[in-house]
């Protein structure tokens, strides 16, 4: 019997205990998300970067216990595609933050001199 | 109230009879149906495409019913690009032509995202799905059963969009649907929801064929086949499939939010309320931008594998090629303002992505010249795939010069929403994509079916859709100057009308060539023991799909071959070891034909019909359906067999006896 050739080498395999952690982590980070905004007890930066960096926290969560990346040399391709992946999203949330807040700039100036 | 709960929205109201127009396409779309239905069912041929081809996980047999797909979904959008054209022809002053605004605003919504979702997208993943296995030496895809599963997604978010024809109607704010007027403020009906649910359930078995394609070319291409001893056409697909697993998911997530609004009452793209409605814009051509390239880019492989081999030469510059393929997908991600310029965004923003924009055309141009170069002293053919080639390059530099026009901001300012810019995007999407399909669609032919397409057809059908697209655009760049808008239901400026209808004639021009298209397939279906292929290699082909029979074995190939230089076909041809029969085969390992591809889509649809309807239950019948089968399907460990060598050799023997 003659297989198709698939070389799955150094794709790491998970167990229950790694998906329950990732699952449990990803819950608990999505929550601290939405209190921080719900209880609005923080001044509003303060809620800004945290739910960014709740955001950022849980990527790399699931990016491990489900997707199964680290660096490990073998596997050198989900290095390089995380690594393009974290360069378009530099580019589109970069880009993003700085069209919205260049608009705003632009437009809503006077609406907020006059308070309207 | 039990009827609503029962019905949600769907009442009988919904079915336009008032609309004589509507009444007549659904007649017309149902009648269709019904011949062809009938004819099955006639000779009795529903077990056999139920056994042979909906519930098949052959990439082949997957990649043809694409391709049926988008010729259905063609005939569907270009029937609306008539009737936009025709009211266009008439609507001077007074007279107003013969479409209502509302129901004009829908044609045009339609056609585009039938165009871009259901023609374009499945003529290439058909194309590819045939020929990458094929190409890089392998059985199968990765993951056959989600090919399935893609297939059905896309067919049935097509028969969605279909649907919308008879019952309610379909979105009336553009393919691209920018809110407010998508909200349900402004539009509370099921046309919207029509649009946003095709393109969530299209979108979604798109994202799987992405990841599919990228695990399959990384993962199976057959020994020695290096990255850089890759087709260029694998390439392209390769590069295209990053795209999409980048892209998709800002889609799904945008129309996500969109649906919250719509059905939750929230607020992300309102007016008021704390929403931004600039925030659509901006995160619908963050994916709207890199499609166009996931369009383009294939048909570039097309075009390059076809002046390969009918230029008889090596492909010029194959490193350049596969180097501005990447580079146009890195910079396909940082150009997505241009398409709103005028939202507001200061000077220094605009210039940017004006910049980025124009930096796009040198890779473009890089390839250009690769082409032209690779037919330099070549002993060119002009078979049908050279005409669509030849005919690609001149138009779409006509195409690529008005985009670096458009991409200066100040011009853009003037040019923005006139028809100069719908002229300019049919000027790279037909002569760039859609010829790049029509080429290969005639190159792939004999491959997929042991036979040719009839040439001088096939060249008729060129040449009309050539002079036809110069009559139905050249028009409209004129009208852009103009300053006539895009999406004009009527007008009064009598010198617009000559224009019009020029571009109107130029539209059954475009006509003909479908007709000769139609015909060529019937000739050549007709004709098709004089068009036989019987060495699997009719073109004096370069890469490994020649190197096997035509049609291929169900199996691909017997031995996987082993690769030893770029255009490895060639390579063996030259070597002496392009044999057509192994010595020795063995068993071989392949999947089993499954029913849950096809069951995942119709419950899909289930669920989106039920979504835009409002029916409740039924929405969570479909959806609990969709991840019954799905766990079904993931319980079952039947799902591979293997071929007994005896079988093998019985099958290579069967496609011999053909030839």
């Amino acid at each position: 019997m003659e297989r198709q050739p698939v070389d799955s080498s150094g794709a790491g395999r998970g167990t229950l205990k790694s998906y329950a952690t990732g699952f449990v982590l990803s819950l608990t980070l999505t929550v601290l998300a939405f209190g921080l905004v719900m209880r609005g007890a923080l001044p509003l930066p303060g809620i800004l970067f945290g739910i960014i960096g709740a955001a950022v926290v849980q990527i790399v969560v699931q990016m491990h216990y489900f997707l199964h990346l680290d660096a490990s040399s073998s596997q050198r391709w989900n290095v390089m595609v995380l690594v393009y992946t974290v360069l378009i999203i530099a580019i589109l949330v970069g880009g993003t933050l700085w069209i919205m807040f260049n608009m705003r700039d632009h437009m809503m100036a006077v609406s907020m001199l006059t308070g309207h | 109230m039990a009827t609503e709960a029962l019905f949600g929205k769907l009442t009988f109201s919904a079915i336009p009879f008032d609309s004589p127009i509507i009444m007549g396409a659904v007649g017309v779309s149902l009648l269709l149906g019904a011949l062809v239905v009938g004819l099955i069912t006639y000779h009795g041929k529903w077990p056999y495409l139920w056994r042979e081809w909906f519930t098949s996980v052959d990439h082949k047999k997957i990649g043809v019913m694409y391709i049926v797909l988008a010729w259905v979904m063609l005939l569907r959008g270009f029937a609306d690009a008539i009737m936009m054209r025709a009211q266009q022809a008439m609507a001077l002053g007074a007279t107003q032509g013969y479409l209502p605004p509302y129901h004009y605003d829908q044609i045009f919504s339609a056609h585009g995202t039938i165009m871009i979702i259901f023609v374009a997208m499945p003529f290439f993943i058909g194309l590819m799905n045939i020929i990458v296995p094929l190409q890089i030496g392998a059985r199968d895809v990765a993951f056959p059963f989600v090919n399935s599963v893609s297939l059905w997604l896309s067919v049935f978010s097509a028969m969605l969009v279909m649907l919308s024809l008879g019952l309610g109607n379909f979105s009336h704010a553009g393919w691209s649907g920018y809110p407010p007027l998508s909200e349900t403020q402004y539009s509370p009906g099921p046309g919207v929801d029509y649009w946003i649910w095709s393109l969530q359930l299209g979108g979604l078995g798109t994202l799987m064929t992405g990841i599919n394609f990228f695990v399959t070319i990384i993962k199976m291409r057959a020994p020695g086949m290096t990255l850089m001893r890759m087709p260029v056409f694998t390439w392209t697909i390769l590069v295209t499939m990053v795209l999409i697993m980048l892209s998709f998911p800002v889609l799904t997530v945008t129309l996500a939010l969109l649906t919250l609004d719509r059905y939750l009452g929230m607020h992300f793209f309102t007016n008021g309320m704390g929403g931004n409605l600039m925030m659509f814009p901006n995160l619908f051509w963050i994916w709207g931008h890199p499609e166009v390239y996931i369009v383009i880019l294939p048909a570039f492989g097309i075009y390059s594998e076809v002046i390969a081999t009918f230029s008889r030469k090596r492909l010029f510059g194959y490193r350049s090629m596969v180097y501005a393929s990447i580079a146009i997908a890195v910079l396909s991600f940082g150009v997505w303002l241009h398409h709103f310029f005028t939202m507001g965004a200061g000077a220094d923003v605009n210039a940017f992505f004006g910049i980025a924009t124009m930096v796009i055309a040198v890779p473009t141009g890089v390839k250009i010249f690769n082409w032209l170069f690779t037919m330099y002293r070549g002993r060119i053919e002009f078979t049908t795939p050279t005409l669509w080639t030849l005919g690609f390059i001149v138009t779409f530099c006509i195409g690529g010069m008005t985009g670096v026009l458009l991409a200066v901001p100040p011009a853009d300012f003037v040019l923005h929403n006139t028809e100069f810019l719908v002229a300019h995007f049919h000027n790279m999407l037909i002569p760039g994509a859609l010829f790049a399909y029509f080429a290969g669609y005639a190159y792939w032919f004999p491959k997929a079916f042991g036979f040719r397409l009839d040439e001088t057809w096939g060249k008729r059908a060129f040449w009309a859709w050539l002079v036809g697209f110069y009559l139905a655009f050249m028009p409209l760049y004129a009208l852009g100057f103009m300053g006539m808008p895009r999406r004009l239901v009527y007008y009064d400026d009598p010198g617009w009308q000559l224009y019009l209808e020029v571009a109107a004639f130029g539209t059954l021009v475009i006509l003909l060539g479908i007709i000769f298209q139609i015909t060529q397939l019937i000739v050549s279906i007709r004709r098709r023991k004089e068009l036989r292929d019987l060495t699997g290699d009719p073109w004096n082909g370069r890469t490994l799909e020649w190197s096997v029979s035509s049609p291929p074995p169900f199996f691909n190939f017997a031995n996987i071959p082993v690769v030893e230089a770029l255009d490895a076909f060639t390579d063996m041809k030259e070597r002496g070891v392009a044999s057509t029969h192994p010595a020795e085969v063995h068993s071989i390992h392949m999947p089993k034909n499954t029913p849950a591809g096809v069951a995942m889509g119709g419950l899909a649809f289930v669920f989106g019909f039920a979504m835009i309807w409002h029916v409740w239950w039924m929405a969570l019948a479909g959806i609990f359906g969709v991840l019954a089968t799905l766990i079904v399907r993931a319980a079952n460990e039947h799902v591979d067999y293997d071929v007994p060598a005896s079988e093998v050799e019985r099958t290579l023997l069967s496609l011999r006896g053909q030839r």
